[in-house]
């Protein structure tokens, strides 16, 4: 294998990290949105979670209106850049393209998208501004795709927002969680910034919410709360060895590669264990950090992963190679990761169950555990009355995001156990107005 | 192998494609070249008084992703010295002796008249062509289509010109006028042998939406200009047809306007056209696209035995009637072939809101349906549908009745007044223009739009929802 030469520098990181939705210029972007029929109830528009007017947009491009196609995009989400480069549009609005039934290839409506709203941030175009105030605060916990939507939102209604993030910078995932070719930092940053500007919006970074005496203080000083906090860290299997050196998290794996490019460390041979979209970027991402072997473990067959298929040819056209039916029982290794020690399996009436005596060892000096995020079950236990459904998720007024305490509403991964970053723009946006009709009401 | 030489009007020529009168043949090293690549002729960019023009000269329309469907220029006639041409022209004609060099012409008096066109013969010119269709700058000073348009004037100079031409003689026609065999008739009368049109059509392309001011422009202002390109052709094709039909005409026809590819030629042999001249084109994609026009023919006339030009000229002159001798009985409704649709609804928008709402949306599919009862078979589905053969007009008369509007005149049974009971819209459905208001509230609310009805949903059926996650 050995496909990508292991970078020591910046050049080198981005020329592995290749954007595989590069930027459109001018003549891509004219003859791309020539392409667009109009569909009358365009089904693109129903596969977007966010319902952002798709051929409205598009024909705005066309007609040279790039500024009004903008505008269009990020009346209905505020990551309008983001969403165009990280969707999965493969499966929601481009799956949805009726070019798809011609065996014609459907609009490349992401990368139109991301024209469009890139053309604005560059510009610092305003489109948007606060709404008159009206006297009321709101404060966010979570600079992520929820709580930054939600913000945007609250802002244009009026309200004085108050964003609280534990990490040193905004967006989330966006910018912590991503595989860097679907988007780098900068660009990320620069929407985050371009909102900002446009909205006027307070955010505090490295101020993490963490006790019941920092609620308090929250619940005093705002009319409300909107908890945009996601998932917490990687999952412990609870394998022997599991705390063996350059054992890690997936997530903190990424957030590594995604802040300190090609000073992360990554093995020689590495092995991923899991079978989402998560363990798919981070194979991808370790065989373009110059690992010679990566090996992606799944304890069901291939059929049965959950990652989206484009995500999995994209692994395996960077040379990682799927082990399949195996379930790791122990990290061996002395000090270090040598290996993992697997137990095949198969999977009986939907039961994965293990064949007894077929261990084996798979000899690598990395893993990286893709096996699902923890909820923040410790912060949600200090609120009073908050309700969490039996796997872990806030539960939540399904069109209001208000929860069971009523000053507190939530949207994101922290209620729907994990999503797409449009999904978490989209719920925000829809609580962001919840809010406004609570407390519009309670006044 | 089809021939495809012609001889038009006495001018001989390897294949009917000409280089109309225009940039592309302003030297003789142009010609050269283009004859060199294929042509079969040139009609050498017009000479006459002399001129001065201006910079920018050209016009474009782009549509969509498509650059130049349509073209338009300000640039007048050439500006080289006569006595440059004449010497080209000669050098030409001694490489290509059987390529036709027509020369266009364009002055003022008798005199001047006579004079060039004795200096074009005398430098070996195959024919002469009169420029009475030049749109800009040239028709303010009483020439070009000032002439084109001016029947009587239009005879008299070619009287003029048959005085001394001892090569055929074509008439340039003008577009802009109402009824373009009116001068093709002067032309006849005039003693012309034979006619060849469209020239441009008196155009702006478009207007600068910073700088407010048309396309091309020349320091902060510009002109109208003549258009041509793929969009003329339409227009062209209609007037090459009138010329070519009316019984007073009888002169051959050159065919101009919009001809980019063999397709477009053909459309002109057919209706009538005997010769075929090229201009945008070339200067758009260069001499090249010869090669494809003159195999693209051949290959067409092979596979319909074809073995002249002369097999094709006006074949489909006699499929070109008046509105009046059509069948009112021919019946076609449209049908929707359902495994090619893609759901794109087009052809329901385009019923709805365009024609004459016989299409309905259908619960569970995105494939629309055809209302057969309110259909008039108008077309406009399968136009707009973006499938090939997704949407066919199907025929629903039995072929036996045969009725036309001059036969019903004949009969007596045409409708008279409004209210008149034969009149055919009286017979048509059309829906209740209430029914129109919100139409197509279930269309998908996009962004903000869907949130709003989201809210306004759930104030609805806000006392029963408990939370869930």
């Amino acid at each position: 294998m050995a496909e990508y030469k292991t970078p020591t520098s910046e050049p080198e990181f981005h020329a592995n990290f290749a954007q595989i939705k590069p930027r459109m210029n001018n003549t891509e972007a004219l003859f791309e949105s020539s392409r667009c029929l109009f569909c009358f109830d365009a089904p693109c528009i129903k596969a977007c979670p966010s319902g952002i007017d798709i051929p409205q947009f598009i024909r705005q491009i066309n007609t040279g209106n790039t500024t009004g196609a903008a505008r269009t995009i990020y009346e209905a989400n505020y990551f309008g850049n983001a969403c165009g480069k990280v969707c999965p549009t493969e499966v929601l609005c481009e799956g949805a393209c009726v070019y798809n039934l011609q065996d014609v290839k459907p609009i490349e409506i992401g990368r139109l998208q991301s024209f469009a709203t890139r053309e604005a941030i560059e510009h610092n175009k305003a489109l948007f501004g606060p709404g008159a105030p009206n006297g009321r605060k709101v404060a966010i916990i979570g600079a992520g795709p929820a709580g930054i939507s939600a913000a945007c939102e609250l802002r244009s209604l009026g309200y004085e927002v108050d964003v609280f993030e534990a990490k040193s910078q905004p967006s989330g995932l966006t910018v912590y969680g991503v595989a860097p070719y679907k988007i780098t930092n900068e660009e990320v940053l620069a929407e985050m910034t371009y909102l900002e500007n446009q909205f006027g919006f307070r955010v505090q970074y490295n101020q993490p919410i963490a006790s019941r005496r920092e609620l308090e203080a929250l619940e005093e000083s705002y009319d409300a709360i909107f908890l945009g906090i996601g998932l917490g860290a990687t999952n412990p299997l609870l394998l022997p060895g599991e705390e063996r050196h350059n054992c890690v998290g997936a997530v903190e794996f990424i957030e590594q590669l995604r802040m300190r490019h090609h000073q992360t460390a990554v093995g020689r041979k590495v092995i991923v264990l899991g079978g989402g979209n998560t363990a798919m970027d981070a194979a991808s991402e370790s065989a373009r950090m110059g690992a010679e072997d990566v090996i992606l473990a799944y304890r069901r067959g291939k059929e049965e992963m959950g990652a989206y298929e484009f995500e999995y040819d994209l692994a395996k056209g960077v040379g990682v190679k799927g082990l399949f039916n195996v379930a790791p029982v122990e990290i061996v290794g002395n000090g270090k990761v040598e290996g993992v020690k697997f137990i095949r399996t198969a999977t009986l009436h939907g039961q994965v169950q293990v064949v007894p005596g077929s261990e084996f060892v798979e000899p690598c000096d990395m893993v990286i555990k893709a096996t699902g995020q923890a909820k923040q079950t410790q912060l949600l236990s200090l609120i009073p009355g908050l309700e969490v459904d039996n796997r872990g998720r806030i539960v939540a007024d399904a069109r209001t995001g208000q929860t069971t305490n009523p000053k507190y509403f939530t949207s994101g991964d922290a209620r729907n156990g994990g999503a797409e970053v449009v999904n978490a723009a989209a719920e925000a946006k829809a609580t962001a107005r919840g809010i406004h009709k609570f407390l519009a009401g309670k006044y | 192998m089809p021939d495809l030489s012609i001889n038009f009007a006495g001018i001989k020529s390897p294949n009917p494609f000409w280089l109309a009168s225009a940039p592309p043949t302003n030297s003789g090293y142009q010609v050269m070249k283009a004859f060199d690549a294929g042509w079969g002729g040139a009609v050498w960019k017009t000479l006459g008084v002399p001129v001065v023009n201006v910079s920018s000269r050209y016009g474009g329309v782009n549509y969509r992703d498509k650059r130049l469907v349509g073209f338009n220029n300000i640039e007048l006639i050439s500006d080289r010295p006569l006595s440059d041409n004449l010497r080209e022209i000669e050098e030409v004609k001694k490489r290509f002796p059987n390529h036709a060099v027509i020369a266009s012409l364009m002055v003022q008096s008798r005199q001047e008249w006579h004079d060039i066109v004795r200096d074009v013969q005398n430098a070996g010119s195959d024919g002469i062509e009169l420029n009475f269709g030049c749109p800009h700058g040239m028709c303010e000073r009483g020439m070009g289509s000032a002439v084109g348009q001016e029947p009587e004037v239009l005879q008299t100079i070619v009287e003029w010109v048959m005085e001394v031409a001892k090569i055929p003689v074509i008439v340039k026609l003008t577009p802009n006028i109402s009824d373009i065999t009116e001068p093709a008739m002067a032309a006849r009368r005039g003693g012309a042998d034979a006619i060849s049109l469209i020239n441009t059509i008196q155009s702006i392309v478009g207007v600068d939406l910073d700088l407010f001011a048309p396309y091309p422009i020349v320091d902060g202002k510009g002109s109208n200009g003549g258009y041509c390109g793929p969009a003329v052709k339409p227009i062209a094709l209609n007037m090459v047809k009138n010329c070519a039909q009316h019984p007073k005409v009888q002169l051959p026809i050159s065919g101009i306007g919009g001809i980019e590819n063999w397709r477009d030629a053909v459309e002109h042999i057919l209706l009538g056209a005997s010769s075929v001249q090229v201009c945008t084109a070339a200067m758009h994609f260069g001499f090249g696209i010869i090669r494809e026009m003159t195999s693209g023919l051949e290959q067409y006339m092979s596979e319909k035995g074809f073995h002249t030009i002369y097999d094709m000229v006006g074949k489909a002159l006699p499929n070109v009637k008046h509105w009046e001798d059509l069948n009112l009985k021919y019946k076609v409704t449209a049908q929707i072939n359902e495994d090619k649709c893609i759901g794109c609804q087009l052809c329901y928008t385009a019923c709805e809101d365009g024609a004459h709402q016989a299409i309905r949306l259908q619960e569970g599919t995105r494939v629309p349906e055809i209302i057969q009862e309110n259909c008039v078979g108008c077309n406009l589905c399968s136009l707009v549908c973006p499938v090939e053969q997704c949407i066919t007009m199907e025929r629903r008369d039995d072929g036996t009745e045969h009725l036309t509007w001059k036969e019903r005149t004949e009969a007596g049974t045409i409708p008279t007044e409004f209210n008149d009971e034969r009149a055919g819209g009286r017979h048509h459905w059309v829906p209740e223009p209430a029914a129109a208001l919100d139409k197509e509230k279930h269309k998908t609310l996009p962004g903000k739009a869907r949130q709003y009805a989201q809210t306004a949903a759930a104030t609805a059926t806000a006392t029963v929802t408990s939370s869930s996650g």
